[in-house]
Order: C-alpha cells, then structure tokens, then sequence
C-alpha cells in the first residue's frame, strides 16, 4: 500500500538551514548536507530544499549544494525557490533533484507549469502554494514573494481557484503552506486542507502548523493528504521521525518503517 | 542508507560499468548511487563503450516521446537493441525496453525498443490520485537473482502515471488500484518502474545484485 510521507522540510539561505516563524526571523539550524544525511538516515520518506530568498532576490538558488546533497542521500528530494525557466529546471535536475518546486514565478507566468510538466514530466513539477487566511474577509488568499518580507504580496487568485488552475496546468504535486499556522505548532489547517483535497486529484502536502504526533494523525486522517511536510519539530528534535512513524502505524496510518 | 565505500576495487578489476547518457535528467542521482556502493561507472552515449560495457545501466525520466528522440538522434537505437550484457532499465528506462508507450493527452503510441515483449499504458488507478507517487510495497517477488534479499511488502519509490501490466516477463509487481509490473525481465534486460536509486538501502540492494550479477546467472535464471 502506498505509504503516508514524512516530508522534513530545510529552508535554506545563503547555502545555510535556517528556520524563521511566520516567514520571519530566521535563525540558523545548520549546514545542509549533514542534515540531509541525518534525515534520510532517520527514515524520512522525502526531503524539500527550499531556498527561501531566490524568488524574493530575483536569484537562482546556488546550486552547488543540490549536487552535495545528492551525492549522499538515497531517498527523494525535491528543491524549490527561483526556478523561472526550463533551463533553470533543468539544471537542477541534472545535479540531482528528483523534483523541482515552483511557486512565485508560477504566479508571475503560469504557463510555466505547463512547458514544465511537458518538458521533464508531469512528476517532476511541483507547486507550492502560500495561502493566507484572511479572518475578515473569511477568505483563503495566496501570496507571493513570502521569502522576504518586505517584498511578500497578496496575489489576486483565492488559494482553491489557484489549486484547480496549477492542476489544470499540469502540476504533479501541490505543497500548500497554511501561511497562519507556519512555524507556530499549533496543527496543520485542517479546514484548508480538506478544502484543497476536495479541488485536486493530484498528490497534495500539507505544510504548516506541526507541533506534535497527532497534528500528523490528523491531516493524514482527516484531510487525506498523501505527505505531511514539517520543519522545526524535527530540526529541533521534537519529534523523532522513528518514534511519529511508530505511532502513526499504531493509528493505521500506512508509513515506511525506518 | 548505503555509506560511502572508501574507493573501492570493486569495478577496477577491470570491470566496466556504464550509465547511458539518454538526454534525460536524472543521470547525476543515478551514477551517484552507484558510486555510494563503492562500484566505478561513467556516463555515455559512445556506441563503442556502450557495447564494451559489462553492465549497462539506462535511466530516464521525462517523456517517451522525447526520450526516444534522444536516443534515436544519438544513433543509439540498434546499439541499445543487440546489447548481450546485464541491462538495467529505471523508470522511464523500463518503459522504454518495451515494445510500445502510450502516453499524452490523445494517447499516441510510441515505439520504443521492444527488447522485453510488453508494452506501457496509462496506469488504471481506479480513482486513485495520479501520479502514483511516493513509497509503496511489492506485491509479488519471483526468484530472481537481482531480487535476492528482496521481500513481498518491500517498500520502493514509485513516480509514474503509466505501467506495464502484469505478464510473463513481471518479475515483480506492485497494486496502486491495481496490480502492474513493478520489475519485468527478459534475457539480459531487466527494469524496474521504481527508482532504485532513491529507495534507500533496498534500493541500494537492487543496484548491487546487478551490478555483480554474474551474467550466466541470467541465462539460467
């Protein structure tokens, strides 16, 4: 049976693991190849390399580290920040990333997720989603260029006509970050989530929000996600991936044992 | 996961191993996690060093549309075709060595190198989400020598939204809504559907009962 994904997440800047709350403050966790290792060690399903100022810099990610981390892992890892272009792609794919991960240039051009999938295959193109809850309005809005933020923006597509027009398009795989839950371990947005299950038929990952093993049972459980995406509870040893994946066996969720 | 083996003389016995360069994108992650088991191998599309390889590694990811493109503009279709050495195919490798590929939006049949007799369809996931992607369990292990150390419930990663379905030549499969071929062999030629390559130490293990196959192994196999 298709297992459940534990996805860590390492936001890179300047070639370093960092981690901020709520998209700010960010702090260094580390340096990015023995963190790759140690979690590919550990079980982890997948990894996402993220550099979270590309976009914002107007900037390739530097691409050496996508060759260094492939060199060690074995298991799949996508990279995501200032992809613009099918060269851009292709580069890193060459170095070694399974999957490429796109998300304001997407915004800026959408075809580029169709010359994506159609060039390197529907598999390899991911999009990632930033979505905003508005309280006032009651409204799911998505933003652009949250790697800075000065420069972060709300777009003009609400997050589900967004869904249905990346899927349309040709994405492989959607990561939507619940942008109130980032950072803070409060859960993942469950209501969000749902709603974006329902509006695509393509693997969906939920990101945002994790602080503790039942915040994993539940997005799995009642948003139906096919990964679970988290950063500072594993980089800060909260939550051991051997001991989540032992307890989401125990709650019938299908995982990969370590 | 594998640790890096100290440069090894594994493969400089003489031994040659090639990775052949199709023009699709994963080769890096490939000849890495060869090279993590300690064994030498260059990348290639050189007909000549392609025919005078021991083991013949063919990766792709992408199209088969485009990757048959490749290869047929790289002159290698015929090479690929007569090769008598232990061959192994990833992903879209594995599709390639079959007959045909059916695949885009108007499902146009590709003719790819039809060295196991089967062919590739669009996976019947009965509803499932596509792409079947992430770690799933094979369902059926054959004695095989490349299989050995490998288990029914095994887990391997799997991304791909076409398959080729259960038949003579399925060495092993694997059910996502339903059952295909997770590995299918031939003589020489052997493919997995999955990556070997990013599954972990049981990934590892495939790539090393391959690459030290003993080819009158297979002939008796």
């Amino acid at each position: 049976m298709l297992a459940r994904r534990i996805i860590p997440c390492l936001d890179v800047r300047d070639g370093k693991v960092v981690k901020g709350v709520q998209f700010r403050n960010h702090e260094i966790i580390g340096d990015i190849v023995p963190l790759a290792q140690k979690y590919a060690e550990a079980g982890a399903d997948e990894l996402v390399f993220y550099d979270i100022t590309a976009s914002a810099d107007g900037r390739v990610v530097d691409k050496s580290w996508v060759s260094r981390i492939a060199e060690v892992i074995d298991i799949p890892f996508c990279v995501a920040g200032g992809i613009k272009s099918e060269s851009d792609a292709k580069e890193i794919l060459m170095m070694g990333a399974d999957k490429i991960s796109i998300n304001s240039p997407a915004l800026r051009d959408p075809t580029l997720i169709s010359r994506l999938a159609d060039h390197f295959g529907q598999q390899c193109v991911v999009v990632g989603i930033d979505s905003f809850y508005d309280k006032d309005t009651g409204t799911y809005q998505v933003y652009q260029f949250t790697g800075d933020e000065k420069r972060t923006k709300k777009t003009s597509w609400t997050t589900f006509d967004w869904i249905e027009k990346v899927v349309s398009l040709g994405a492989g795989e959607i990561v939507l970050n619940c942008m109130n839950q980032d950072g803070v371990r409060q859960g993942y947005d469950i209501e969000q989530l749902k709603q974006a299950r329902a509006a695509c038929n393509v693997p969906l990952i939920a990101s945002g929000g994790a602080g503790t093993m039942e915040h994993f049972s539940d997005v799995y459980q009642q948003a139906d996600v096919d990964g679970a995406l988290a950063a500072s509870v594993f980089h800060k040893g909260i939550i051991p991936i051997s001991e989540l994946k032992a307890y989401l066996k125990s709650q019938n969720i299908e995982v990969r044992p370590c | 996961m594998a640790e890096t083996v100290q440069s090894s003389d594994k493969g400089s016995d003489g031994s040659k191993n090639v990775i052949v360069d199709t023009g699709c994108a994963n080769l890096s992650s490939v000849k890495f996690a060869i090279e993590r088991l300690g064994f030498n191998v260059s990348v290639t599309d050189d007909i000549e060093l392609i025919k005078r390889a021991d083991k013949v590694i063919f990766p792709g990811v992408g199209s088969a549309k485009h990757a048959m493109e490749n290869i047929t503009n790289k002159g290698l279709i015929e090479t690929l075709q007569t090769l008598t050495q232990p061959v192994l195919g990833f992903c879209l490798g594995m599709q390639l060595m079959t007959e045909s590929s059916k695949e885009g939006a108007n499902e146009s049949v590709i003719e790819c190198l039809g060295v196991i007799p089967t062919l590739v369809e669009p996976l019947d996931a009965k509803g499932n989400r596509l792409p079947h992607m992430g770690w799933n369990t094979l369902t059926n292990v054959a004695n095989h020598p490349v299989l050995a150390g490998i288990n029914v419930d095994d887990y391997f990663y799997f991304v791909h939204s076409f398959a080729a379905p259960i038949s003579e030549y399925t060495i092993a499969s694997c059910e996502y809504g339903s059952e295909f071929s997770a590995i299918i062999a031939k003589d020489n030629f052997i493919g997995c559907q999955f990556h070997p390559e990013r599954s972990s130490a049981l990934g590892s293990k495939i790539i090393q009962n391959f690459l030290e196959l003993n080819s009158q192994e297979l002939k008796t196999a």
